[in-house]
This record gives C-alpha cells, sequence and structure tokens, in this order.
C-alpha cells in the first residue's frame, strides 16, 4: 500500500513544463521528446524538450523571415529593445539565480553574479547597436571623383553554439552580439544546463524582440550541431560551445562558406568584450557614387 | 564606321627570358621538381617562357625561409623601416610600368589600355597605400597590432600583378611574410615582381614566390607552417581550401565568385549607364568576379536602353592586346574559352537569345566575342553561374522590390550596380542589396583605400583600405 502523506498539503506546486522557443512561439519538439535534465550533483530537475533535426530547420525558416525586418529597424529601435531585454530579466533575477544555482552547482552569491553580469551584458550590447557604424564604417578617400562608403551590413542567420558550462551568462554573452547589429540567430542552448535558456527565452518573449530573431533549443549537441553547420540557408556559425565537435562543423560549414568564429578560450567574465563577438558576423558593404554636377 | 591604323605598342620593352626558375630567400633558385610549365601568349598561343612548377620540397623551402625572415628580420623591424621598403617597391613599379604593362598583356592577353591605365597604376597605389600604414598598426582600429607570422597566399590570373599587389602591400605591412603562388597560366609579372625585390634590397626570405598550377597551390594552402591563408579564384577551389583550414589554426580569407547584378531604373542617363553596362561586362574581358554580370533593366526603358548598348557594342574593338585601341583582348586560356563557349552554348539551348556584334575574330589564339543574352529567367543557367568571360545576360523587372529581389536571387553576393538619377531611390536600393561592393552610376572602379569583399558564396574578409588590414592582424 503506497504511503498516505500525514497531512494534505496546503499546495501542490505547479511545476513548469519546458519547451522549444521558435519563431516566437514555444512548441514542444516535433519529435514528441524531452530529455531528463539534471544538477551537477545528479538531482533530477525537470524534463527539457529534446529538438530534431526539423526543429533545427524550422528555426532556420523562423530566422530568416525575421531578418529583412530586424536588419532593417534603426540600430536605434534595436538598442532600445536589447535594453527593453535587459529589463525584462531584471525583474526575474530571483528565478533566474535559483535556476542558475542549480544548473551550474555555484552558490547562491555567484549565481546572484551570473544572473547580474548577464543582465548588464543586454545592456552592454544594446550601447553598441547605434555605434557599430561609426566604429567599423567611414569614409574611404580615393583618388578619383567618388562619394566612397563603407558600412557593416549584418551577415544574416547566425547558428549560435551557446558555451556548455555557462547556462546563463555564456548564452547571454554569444546571443546579445549576434542580434544587436541585426543579424537573427538559431541557438542551442548548453546540453546538461539548458534549463535558463528557456527561461531566458520566456523574457525575451515578453521584450518586443521581434518573433523569429532569437530562436533557442534544446536538447543533443551533437544531434543538433551538424544539421545547422550545413544547412545552406545559415550564413554564419558560432562555435563558442563545440566542444569536440568544432572542427568537424566547421568543415561542415566550408561547404557554403560560412563564416565561422573558432572557439577561443573565452571569459564570460569580462565586462567588456569589445567588438570580437560582434565584428565577425557583419560584412562591410562599401557603395560607390560618382561626384559631379 | 571608319578604321584606325594600327598602334602597336613596343613589345622590346620587355625581355622575356626563356626559363625561370623560383624565387626563394631573396635569389632565383632551381626547383627541386624537375616539372616545368609552358606560358603562352593567349593572342596568338606562341611559348612566351618556361617556369617551374613548384613541388612539396620547394614550397617547404619557401616556408622555411619566410619563416626565418619573419623571426629574425621582418617583424623585428620597426613598421616606419619596413614602411620604406614598401615605398621603395611602389616607386619601382612606376619607375617600370610601361614595361611591366606590355609583359601583362603578353601573358594574361589583356589589352595594353587596361594594363597601362588600370592595372599598373593601381598597382603601384597599393603599395603606397599600405606602405603608409606599417607604422600607423595601432591605429587602425584592430586591437592588437601584431603579425600573424607566414602568409600562404594564391592568386588568380584575371589581374595578376594588381592580385599581387592586394595581398603582398596589406601582408608586408602589417609585419607578415609571404609564400605566394601566381596562376600557373600568368606567372611572368609575379617573377618581375621578384626582381624588383631584389631591386628594392628587400630582406630575404620576406617574399618567397613558388610557381606552379593547382598541386603547388595546394601545398602553399595546406604547408603546416602557414599562419594565414588568403586566397582568389573560384568558389569551388575556395571551398576546398575552407574545409581544408577547417580545425587548423590558421586564419582565412577567401575572394571568389560573383555573378553581379547591374540594375538601371528608367530615370537613369542613359548613355552614361550604356557605358556602365559595357565597363561592367566587358572589361577584362568579363575575367572579373565583381563583372556585372546580370543586367536588370526596368521593362518600360529595356527596348531603348538595349538597341543603345548594341550600337555601343558594334563599336568596341577586339583584336590584338598590344594595340592601343584594342578594346577586348583575348580570353586568357584555352580552358577558359572552352568553358565560356560551353556557358554560351548552355544560353542557347536553353532558349535565351543570343547576340554579338559583327567583329571579325582574329584566326590564332583564344577569342569569344562580346555577346549579350536576351529572354533570360532566372533559371537559365547563364542567369545564374559565373562565365567569367564577355557574355552579359539581360532581364528585366517592373518595381525596385522586383529589381532587389532579382538582384540577391544568387549564392553570391559581390557586386551590383544601380543606375538612377534619384540619391534616395540609389540609397535605398544599395542598403537592400546582398553585396560587397555597390557601384551606383558607375562600374568597376577600384582604389587602395576602399575595402573590396564578397559576402555569401562569394567569400569572406575584405581587401582594400583600413578593413584590409584585419586580415593580417592577430
Amino acid at each position: 500500500m503506497a504511503d498516505i502523506p500525514s497531512r494534505v498539503p496546503s499546495r501542490v506546486a505547479v511545476r513548469r513544463t519546458y519547451k522549444l522557443y521558435i519563431g516566437g512561439a514555444f512548441p514542444r519538439s516535433e519529435s514528441g521528446r524531452s530529455y531528463p535534465v539534471t544538477s551537477p550533483a545528479g538531482d533530477q530537475l525537470a524534463n527539457a524538450a529534446l529538438a530534431s533535426r526539423k526543429d533545427v530547420r524550422d528555426a532556420v525558416v523562423a530566422a530568416r523571415k525575421a531578418f529583412p525586418g530586424w536588419s532593417g529597424r534603426t540600430a536605434y529601435n534595436r538598442g532600445q529593445i536589447l535594453y527593453r531585454i535587459a529589463e525584462m530579466m531584471e525583474g526575474r533575477r530571483a528565478q533566474f539565480a535559483e535556476e542558475v544555482a542549480a544548473a551550474e552547482g555555484v552558490s547562491e552569491d555567484r549565481a546572484r553574479a551570473l544572473v547580474s553580469a548577464a543582465v548588464d551584458r543586454w545592456v552592454y550590447y544594446a550601447g553598441w547597436a547605434d555605434k557599430i557604424g561609426q566604429v567599423l564604417g567611414g569614409a574611404n578617400p580615393v583618388s578619383g571623383p567618388y562619394f566612397n562608403l563603407s558600412e557593416p551590413d549584418p551577415t544574416g542567420v547566425v547558428g549560435v553554439l551557446a558555451p556548455a558550462g555557462s547556462s546563463l551568462l555564456g548564452l547571454v554573452s554569444v546571443l546579445a552580439p549576434v542580434i544587436t547589429s541585426g543579424n537573427t540567430a538559431v541557438l542551442v542552448a548548453s546540453e546538461r544546463a539548458p534549463l535558463p535558456a528557456v527561461t531566458l527565452a520566456e523574457a525575451l518573449a515578453t521584450s518586443d524582440l521581434p518573433a523569429g530573431v532569437a530562436n533557442i533549443l534544446t536538447g543533443r549537441l551533437a544531434e543538433l550541431a551538424p544539421p545547422l553547420a550545413g544547412h545552406a540557408d545559415v550564413n554564419a556559425l558560432d562555435l563558442a560551445g563545440s566542444g569536440t565537435l568544432a572542427g568537424e562543423l566547421e568543415a561542415l560549414a566550408a561547404t557554403t562558406l560560412k563564416r565561422v568564429l573558432r572557439p577561443a578560450g573565452d571569459d564570460w567574465d569580462d565586462p567588456d568584450p569589445g567588438l570580437s563577438r560582434i565584428r565577425p558576423f557583419l560584412e562591410i558593404k562599401t557603395v560607390w557614387h560618382p561626384i559631379g554636377r | 564606321m571608319f578604321e584606325y591604323a594600327p598602334a602597336p605598342e613596343a613589345r622590346s620593352l620587355v625581355s622575356i627570358r626563356p626559363s625561370y626558375d623560383l624565387f626563394i630567400d631573396g635569389e632565383f633558385v632551381e626547383a627541386e621538381s624537375d616539372e616545368r610549365i609552358v606560358t603562352v601568349n593567349p593572342a596568338d598561343e606562341e611559348p612566351l617562357a618556361e617556369v617551374a612548377a613548384a613541388g612539396d620540397a620547394d614550397v617547404a623551402r619557401a616556408f622555411a625561409a619566410a619563416r626565418r625572415a619573419f623571426e629574425r628580420v621582418w617583424s623585428p623591424l620597426p613598421g616606419a623601416e619596413r614602411g620604406k621598403y614598401l615605398f621603395r617597391i611602389a616607386r619601382i613599379i612606376q619607375e617600370r610600368a610601361r614595361e611591366l604593362a606590355v609583359l601583362e598583356s603578353l601573358d594574361n592577353g589583356k589589352p595594353i589600355k587596361e594594363t597601362r591605365d588600370v592595372d599598373l597604376p593601381l598597382v603601384a597605389a597599393h603599395f603606397f597605400y599600405y606602405a603608409g600604414w606599417a607604422d600607423k598598426l595601432a591605429h587602425a582600429g584592430h586591437g592588437s597590432a601584431r603579425p600573424l607570422g607566414v602568409a600562404a597566399q594564391v592568386i588568380p590570373w584575371n589581374f595578376p600583378l594588381l592580385m599581387l599587389a592586394w595581398k603582398v602591400a596589406p601582408a608586408l605591412a602589417t609585419g607578415n611574410t609571404v609564400v605566394l603562388k601566381p596562376a600557373e597560366t600568368t606567372p611572368l609579372t609575379a617573377l618581375a615582381f621578384a626582381e624588383i625585390c631584389q631591386e628594392a634590397g628587400l630582406p630575404p626570405g620576406v617574399v618567397n614566390i613558388v610557381t606552379g598550377a593547382g598541386a603547388t597551390g595546394q601545398a602553399v594552402v595546406a604547408h603546416p607552417d602557414a599562419d594565414k591563408v588568403a586566397f582568389t579564384g573560384s568558389t569551388e577551389v575556395g571551398r576546398q581550401i575552407a574545409r581544408a583550414v577547417a580545425g587548423t589554426r590558421k586564419r582565412l580569407t577567401l575572394e571568389l565568385g560573383g555573378k553581379g547584378a547591374n540594375i538601371v531604373y528608367d530615370d537613369a542617363a542613359i548613355d552614361q549607364a550604356v557605358e556602365g553596362i559595357v565597363t561592367g561586362i566587358f572589361f577584362n574581358q568579363g575575367h572579373v568576379c565583381c563583372a556585372g554580370s546580370r543586367l536588370l533593366v526596368q521593362e518600360s526603358i529595356a527596348d531603348e536602353l538595349l538597341a543603345r548598348l548594341r550600337a555601343r557594342i558594334e563599336r568596341l574593338r577586339l583584336g590584338d592586346p598590344l594595340d592601343k585601341n584594342t578594346d577586348i583582348g583575348a580570353v586568357n586560356s584555352a580552358a577558359q574559352l572552352a568553358r565560356i563557349r560551353e556557358l554560351a552554348a548552355a544560353g542557347e539551348s536553353e532558349g535565351a537569345t543570343g547576340w554579338s556584334p559583327s567583329c571579325p575574330l582574329p584566326e590564332r589564339g583564344y577569342w569569344f566575342p562580346p555577346t549579350v543574352f536576351t529572354g533570360v529567367t532566372q533559371a537559365h543557367r547563364i542567369a545564374r553561374e559565373e562565365i567569367f568571360g564577355p557574355v552579359l545576360s539581360v532581364l528585366t523587372f517592373r518595381t525596385p522590390e522586383e529589381a532587389v529581389s532579382k538582384a540577391n536571387n544568387t549564392p553570391y553576393g559581390l557586386s551590383a550596380g544601380v543606375w538612377t538619377e534619384k540619391g534616395s531611390l540609389m540609397l535605398w536600393t544599395a542598403s537592400r542589396l546582398r553585396a560587397g561592393v555597390v557601384w551606383s552610376n558607375t562600374f568597376n572602379v577600384f582604389d587602395p583605400a576602399s575595402p573590396f569583399g564578397g559576402n555569401k558564396e562569394s567569400g569572406y574578409g575584405r581587401e582594400g583600405g583600413r578593413h584590409g588590414l584585419e586580415a593580417y592582424l592577430g
């Protein structure tokens, strides 16, 4: 006979179901699968959606669809929206801290510091949106009667493999620089610690970020990264969280000549990463026009 | 029509040796490989000279020299002193410009008008431009001003000396040393450049030139001691190189193919547009990765524009590249001519209508007449594939949105043209085009101060300008 609680509980907790974030919606994996997520100590935290290759393709379609609108916004407006994301996260800091502590097995103090840094990172990149063009572009003094101007353009849809060990700060540190310049992203969250990513998706969904600009998948890196790296409609790849797959994924990316940012021992605590993760996902466009009367 | 008297440039300006060796560690050295390549004049198929096809051992020797020079001489040298060598090189190129222009026309087949007025002035200008950067790298905005090491550089045959300048000048200015492989059909001006390096007193090993074909290029790109790979050429080879470099620490920049759209709106200054279309596709026989090979003309002016375009093309002069009146020279090689013929035949068989002016082609050499295809759809091979020859595909559009959508409907993204008198429409169009270079009311102009490079499958990285330094700093 099963144990009968000695007392009737005053309240039964409403447990969350963790899902994907594609095109502004929160679908389950089309495969119907999920996987158990545990803390570093081995305690089960929740089940997360186990995305499939089809989910990758759906996310790329959503990101491509969102690209013209997002890249067509003014830089000022993109900055406003990135700042709004920081505002949305700020109100849920306690929840993020709890999830980061559970996901990464760090102390509560450390988790709070990581969440604060992640919020501040959105503020940092919000401020970059309308300075990128001024820092990277400019007028070129060509030796002829031409007005010659170079300006950075977003490269398109960027596949982002979030760092495995830094579930929230690392994720924000790779996502924010990609979208601040007008790219759209398909991001694969940390396989081992995906829950803060799903909570971030909820903050994104309520932040004025247009649907499809950031798409977040949870699941197996080895299953999701190759179709993303080989996808013909993905323009660039951030391999930050690629681990031992880096070389293989770079070779796959070569087929469509994707721009690739290789992993380089990144320090997610650095509060001023500058243009290091913005510049690799930009194209410089030069426009010539004759000068005359 | 009237006839022009022949106006040939003097071939006696250049002395071509019957045979050339490799340039390694400041000297011309015999190749260990026994294999030789003959480079011919594409205008008459006469052999010009024999060069070595460097093998793995030769390439290894070049890298060893480049590494030594990098560590002992070139990277420790103060930027201001490095710059002086580049200034010297620029000056020597200017002094020998006429000779080099003739040599380039002989080896490549391009008209002397273009080598003399476009290639050589730009080659010198690139060395001047980057010479001045050598002691100002901290101001370039790329963070670290440290050189990467040894750069492996492989360049194409369409602008042999200009592509050498695009690669060598920024590499040297930033303190890197170089192993460069010129194209197998156009090695002669690179070897002349080796002499210029000697004349400038450039320290041995800073520039090494290994001639050869595809296998030599592969050995250069794959050499484990290359810190950086820079390639200009076809998208297919670019893909192979990107795959070969994957998973290594080597940095990579690629300048690959294109299928540039040249958009003419109904309010364009039509005669200037016609001139720009001709420049866009027939400059350098169309052997230009950024050629405006797809003409997108607004439907309402298509008939008038095409009539004027045909009349203009009738007046182009095709023939002896050394004749100063020649507009269109020879196709660089038999292989390239076969490729152009195959694609032009596909245009006909897929239902487009080809037209060429009534110009006679010389009996010897590799020649293809300027050709315009009308009735082209986006599905046709001639609208999708890079032809790299004097073949223009004409499509029409009705609205600016349609023009942009057709222009962007390609895996390439290198260049585009926009012709309109309305500034707001020009800027609207330019901002929506997926291309690294947009020429508005002009086409195919270049300058060392102006960054150049592609989006999508046209490759990555920029050459020229402040942006061109980035690829050589780490």
